[in-house]
């Protein structure tokens, strides 16, 4: 092996240096630096706006970044496109489709432009049923339903096997069959050795999938870490109570995370909370219909560090 | 089916990219083949119906040949350049709006591979609608053809002329409305006064030289002097006025791909 390929070979899949991204007067990415490793699962979580999606364009090339490096298994984006682009799939989040073709030929005009032949077609077959699209191969690409187009979308980004893939939101509008149906497959990919990175807002999704994950904020890093170090670093617990028609005492207000139905969630930093909480309730002799105490979740972590209090983030 | 098959074994690795988008580009336009050829063959051949029934006993341009056969080359010509512009510039402006131009950005393929696949469909479409009319209006006309690698030289510079002006047209454009200004503002108005309908000698003395600054008029005056070894100028002139054209627009489209302008942000 020539030391040129066993560079290449021991390269980052992606390795992102001082990327910045301005659109007019608007700062979209601040100085981004992030390496991501061959193999790795990885989650890319952050408020709508914090510019997940136009970090990705600038790793598929569809954005040339104001300043900075991004290579791609050891290809710079610019200067080794080509490259670049055939080590990487890329599903947009936007459902864009071509409206002229039917779902397998558009998948193996996709493998052509990456100079994939008919030795690739049974790839092709492959992807199709893997992700439950055997019945649709046939079926125009504007007669989909957005579910399917989803699924399409994403068949898209796999016809020339990419090293490392780039899902943008890829579960959004998809039902839970395909969501299992999906990260089983997308798991069988990281497990064959391919380089996964992922943008979701279900962030139970992300906790059981990515192995290490990055926050973004306003086109910055805010937190990079392994999911369970992130976790672990939130040593607080939740409290959830089912107060049943009995509304929360005002001095548990300030702990309050979430509440509806009369089932209210209180964040809880010390343990010893939780004697604080039910003699509040006892004081205002409110019956406890039922109490649980939760681990914190990655969404914890992520509310604590990207601060949701207006509400742009969701959960399911 | 399997004579494509067998086509696809024949190109080489390295070509498969721009092979492919080539053939979706052809495809595309063949998918809706009613109305991207039968249509512009049936309205040229109305062009034909009308103007040779009104004028077929006032006008005589050339020695010897009646005015119907004189309009073919001519109408010939004008419905090639227009659909090989439309070809480029509507597959773009349309994957640019759909957004699924960016199947085709995501892959390896250069700006110069895009060039070519994009150039060689419109040319494909151009010769498909130039020939269709060719070959019904030889029912209706006797059509003689003297120097027939003038027709080719002619019908291959023009519609990668107007091709390379669809792909121009198709990037700068966001919207469908301004790739139709193109269209009627630029292209249709200089084919009109190109000469498709007469010979320029028959314009005023000021016509003639306003039409001399036409690349229009140089396309279809050199395709008709493959048809009737006549013409209003030399067709090496107009190969060489052409040929300086075609260069001009697709160094300028290769610079727009190139940068990525409007493609890539
Ligand atoms: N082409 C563009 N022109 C101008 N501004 C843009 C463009 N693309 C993105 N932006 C802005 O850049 C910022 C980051 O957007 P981006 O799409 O990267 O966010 P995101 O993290 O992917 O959000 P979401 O979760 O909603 O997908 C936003 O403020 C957005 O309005
Ligand atoms: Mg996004």
């Amino acid at each position: 092996m020539t030391q040129m390929m066993a560079d290449k070979v021991l390269a980052p899949a992606i390795k992102i240096e001082r990327i910045h991204k301005r659109f007019g007067d608007l700062h979209a990415l601040k100085g981004i630096d992030l390496t991501i490793q061959q193999g790795e699962f990885f989650g890319l979580l952050g408020p709508n706006g914090a510019g997940k999606s136009t970090l990705i364009n600038i790793l598929a090339g569809l954005l040339k970044p104001t300043h900075g490096k991004v290579s791609i298994m050891g290809h710079d984006v610019m200067d080794d496109y080509q490259a670049a682009r055939l080590s990487l799939g890329v599903v947009p989040q936007e459902l864009v489709f071509d409206p002229f073709f039917n779902v397998r030929e558009m998948l193996r005009f996709q493998a052509g432009y990456f100079g994939r032949g008919r030795e690739n077609d049974a790839w092709v077959d492959e992807v199709i049923e893997n992700l439950g699209l055997t019945d649709k191969a046939h079926t125009n690409m504007r007669k989909l339903s957005g579910g399917m187009k989803r699924r399409a979308l994403i068949a898209q980004a796999l016809v020339h096997k990419p090293p490392v893939i780039v899902l943008d939101e890829p579960t959004a509008g998809v039902d839970v069959e395909l969501r299992q149906m999906l990260w089983a497959f997308i798991k069988k990919l990281n497990a064959d050795g391919h380089t996964i990175i992922l943008t979701t807002h279900y962030l139970e999704e992300a906790e059981t999938l990515c192995e290490r994950v990055a926050m973004m904020k306003q086109g910055e890093i805010v937190a990079l870490d392994t999911t369970a170090n992130l976790l672990s670093k939130l040593p607080g617990k939740n409290l959830r109570l089912n107060l049943g028609e009995a509304s929360l005492p005002p001095a548990l207000l300030p702990m309050l995370k979430s509440g509806e139905n009369g089932v209210y969630t209180l964040a809880l930093t010390e343990l010893n909370q939780v004697e604080f909480a039910l003699s509040a309730l006892r004081e205002a002799k409110i019956n406890v219909e039922d109490m649980q105490l939760i681990e914190a979740d990655l969404e914890d972590v992520f509310m604590s560090l990207v601060g949701g209090k207006n509400g742009q983030y969701e959960s399911n | 089916m399997v004579s494509m098959n067998l086509i696809d074994d024949l190109i080489p690795p390295q070509w498969r990219g721009t092979y492919t988008l080539f053939k979706k580009e052809l495809f595309r336009f063949w998918r809706v083949a009613f109305q991207t050829v039968a249509s512009p063959v049936l309205t040229s051949l109305l062009y034909l119906l009308i103007f040779s029934h009104v004028l077929e006993n006032h006008v005589q341009v050339y020695k010897g040949v009646p005015y119907k056969a004189f309009l073919i080359p001519g109408l010939i010509m004008m419905s090639l350049l227009q659909n090989a512009f439309a070809n480029s510039s509507s597959s773009l402006v349309q994957s640019k709006i759909m957004g699924s131009i960016v199947f085709v950005l995501l892959t390896p393929l250069s700006y110069l591979q895009f060039f070519i696949a994009f150039l060689a469909a419109a040319i494909i479409r151009g010769f498909l609608v130039g020939i269709s009319i060719y070959l019904v209006a030889i029912w209706f006309v006797d059509l003689t053809i003297v120097h027939p690698l003038w027709i080719f030289t002619f019908a291959l510079l023009g519609s990668a002329l107007l091709g390379t002006f669809g792909i121009i047209a198709g990037i700068w454009s966001d919207k469908f409305d301004q790739m139709a200004a193109f269209q009627n503002f630029v292209i249709m108005p200089l084919t009109f006064l190109s000469g498709v309908f007469y010979s320029i000698h028959s314009l005023p003395p000021f016509w003639q030289t306003v039409s001399k600054f036409n690349p229009f008029f140089y396309m279809i005056d050199g395709f008709r002097y493959g048809f009737f070894g006549q013409s209003d100028i030399s067709p090496w002139l107009s190969l060489v006025v052409v040929f300086s054209f075609l260069l001009a627009l697709a160094w300028a489209a290769l610079k727009m791909l190139k940068s990525g302008y409007k493609l890539r942000g």
